[in-house]
């Protein structure tokens, strides 16, 4: 995408118009992502295809895997190459995926994987939900190791932010996970592109590439001792808490003097937003947080605002209560937690959210 | 004194670290065969080996080469991935029975349905060895293991797989050969066809796969003498050995039969 014309001393770029899933793709390859390995599943196929047409094009590869399990394994071995990879999936094929996201962690290798959830438990429906949160912030896989998780709310923060995905993976050598839904995905919105620099190859040191005249290098997915385990373990640890500590991302908006907060994520946040304004227009003093990175929870930021005043959150999100349990850890007690939602492919509409805001405030 | 002629050494392709396996297992030999190869392909350099879960999980301490540890099964999607990353390099991943014909099945199969540029040593003894000897898919019918001590029954647990002849049947752009340890003669064929694996890779002619067959005196209960007559006797019998599929249209005077006796193919080991 060109720079499209100079206004005053500003840059304005040019906008298209993209599906959410295709916003993921293109910010991938704006990233530098060379290399896409997935199978296919609905409601994420338009990001596959994209990949499929698109990463020919800027020299990638695209390959169909067998599997998700598959999949993500060729992530490990092509991050394990050096390249920027990129795997996505949503709900059944995630799940298979935990394997690999432990492995990929365990190794430090960095990847980004998709997640564009639909409606779960099983197989479940290809509805939108919000219902892999806690599988996307929690694991998935086995042993004491954790993804950096984003979680975008527009076509253009899902380019923004499978981005900014890339530099993270590679920043902690460390998976990432963009946790996207069906709504955002299929949604079309306007998309600026030319905002973010082109990456083109990097060299990363502890790739391998064949020893050459070199010492080998050996990427481990298990260490060889006891002793090397506990060391391991401590120093994931200590990448864990720096993520902890660096990586908090929100928004807040009219919390200044709002008596209740709607805390929400994702899709539903842009529907809850529409909510908040109502209400505000009602003059009911509410406000809006909405976490960007879902792991690590930006609990420093709302524990700041609880403990500023505001005595009662609202938490908003299409599944059965699985932000809320970060929510009450983050607020640790300091205001009145209300939960509203349901897993299974319901999409709120604004009203039923204001409705929750106006019965809420009156408690 | 008369300065004698090196005529026998450890493979420059292979570290100092000491082999960490049982007695008479197969290992061991298959190891050096694969180094021995490297070296004579002057691929140490540019060889990235994949390692797999079971006995040989820890053998990236044993190739002098870079190394990845794969998952249990995963060796031929990581292959795959590396290989697409890094296309100069030589790929080999080094694969149990356990790992390739039980758990792996899928990512072995489309590897080398896809004619993966990719080599894979497929070693095959018929057990579960590292866990401590349960029943494999390739456990010979009748064979005792921990987890079917009366020994394989097919109306249970099925046939044992022959993974070269099902693998040879969906790769057509390919080297795929089985061989054997159990006596020098073998091994000689065995170095052959782990070459020619290599060598399908390096030439881009396909996907190239040696399947040994090996022995656990451990979990088969028997001393490494008895294993490698047992080899010969039953396990040989329904593992046929020979060439399944065929790439090397480069030196197609280059067949395992006629490598019998060649002094500068003897093998380091037994």
């Amino acid at each position: 995408m060109k720079v499209a014309r100079q206004k005053k001393d500003r840059v304005i770029f040019e906008k298209k118009l993209m599906r959410g899933n295709e916003a993921i793709g293109a910010g991938a390859i704006r990233a530098g992502c060379r290399f896409f390995f997935g199978y296919p599943i609905t409601p994420q196929n338009e990001l596959f295809e994209y990949m499929a047409q698109m990463l020919p094009q800027a020299g990638g590869t695209f390959l169909q895997s067998e599997s998700e399990l598959s999949g993500i394994n060729m992530i490990y071995g092509a991050s394990a190459g050096g390249g920027r990879c990129m795997t996505s999936s949503s709900g059944p094929g995630f799940t298979l995926m935990g394997e690999g996201l432990t492995a990929l962690a365990t190794a430090q290798l960095p990847a980004v994987v998709v997640c564009v959830t639909r409606a779960g438990p099983g197989l479940g429906r290809i509805a939108s939900a919000q219902s892999d949160y806690r599988l996307a912030t929690r694991g998935g896989g086995h042993g004491d190791y954790q993804c950096l998780v984003l979680g975008p709310a527009s076509s253009q923060e899902l380019y923004d932010l499978t981005y900014k995905a890339f530099d993270l993976a590679d920043q902690y050598r460390n998976p990432v996970i963009v946790l996207s839904d069906a709504l955002l995905g299929q949604m079309m919105e306007p998309v600026a592109t030319g905002h973010l620099p082109r990456i083109k190859a990097l060299q990363k040191e502890w790739a391998v590439r064949g020893k050459g005249t070199n010492p080998r290098k050996v990427i481990k997915v298990a260490p060889h001792t006891d002793e090397e385990l506990i060391d391991w373990n401590r120093q994931l640890k200590k990448k864990y808490q720096m993520m902890k500590e660096n990586e908090q991302r929100h928004e807040a908006l009219l919390t200044k003097d709002a008596e209740l907060i709607v805390v929400a994520f994702g899709s539903t946040a842009r529907i809850a937003l529409d909510a908040v304004l109502h209400a505000r227009e009602e003059g009911i003093a509410v406000g809006m947080f909405r976490p960007i990175s879902l792991y690590p929870y930006p609990d420093k930021a709302l524990n700041k605002i609880t403990r500023q005043g505001t005595r009662k959150l609202l938490v908003v999100e299409a599944n059965n209560g699985q932000m809320v349990e970060d929510v009450r850890l983050a607020v640790d007690g300091s205001a009145e937690i209300a939960h509203y939602g349901f897993g299974g492919g319901y999409i709120f509409s604004p009203d039923e959210i204001y409705r929750e805001i106006v019965g809420y405030s009156k408690k | 004194m008369q300065r004698m002629k090196r005529v026998y050494a450890k493979p420059k392709a292979m570290t100092e670290v000491p082999f960490p396996y049982c007695p008479g297992c197969s290992h061991g030999t298959i190891h050096r065969l694969v180094a021995e190869v490297i070296d004579e392909l002057e691929i140490a350099d540019r060889a990235i080996g994949i390692t797999s879960a079971g006995c040989s999980v820890r053998n990236w301490r044993q190739f002098d080469c870079d190394m990845v540890m794969a998952l249990h099964g995963r060796g031929p999607a990581v292959a795959t991935g590396l290989k697409r990353a890094q296309p100069d390099a030589v790929i080999f991943t080094y694969q149990g029975d356990g790992d390739m014909a039980a758990i792996g099945t899928a990512e072995i199969v489309h590897a080398a349905s896809r004619c993966e540029r990719i080599t894979v040593i497929y070693v095959n003894n018929g057990v579960f060895g590292a866990t401590g000897g349960q029943q494999a898919p390739t456990t010979l019918i009748g064979q005792p293991t921990t987890s079917y001590p009366a020994g394989r029954d097919p109306r249970t647990s099925g046939y044992p797989l022959k993974m070269a002849e099902m693998l040879s049947t969906v790769s057509p752009e390919s080297y795929i050969a089985r061989a054997s340890v159990h006596n020098v003669k073998n091994i000689i064929k065995a170095k052959k066809a782990i070459r020619k694996a290599f060598l399908v890779q390096i030439k881009d002619s396909g996907f190239g796969l040696a399947e040994i067959l090996a022995a656990c005196p451990t979990n088969w209960r028997m001393d490494p003498v008895g294993c490698m007559d047992k080899i010969k006797s039953d396990v040989i019998a329904y593992y046929p050995l020979g060439e399944f599929s065929s790439q090397m249209k480069l030196n197609p005077e280059e067949s395992l039969e006629q490598s019998e006796g060649e002094n500068r193919d003897r093998p380091g080991t037994l």
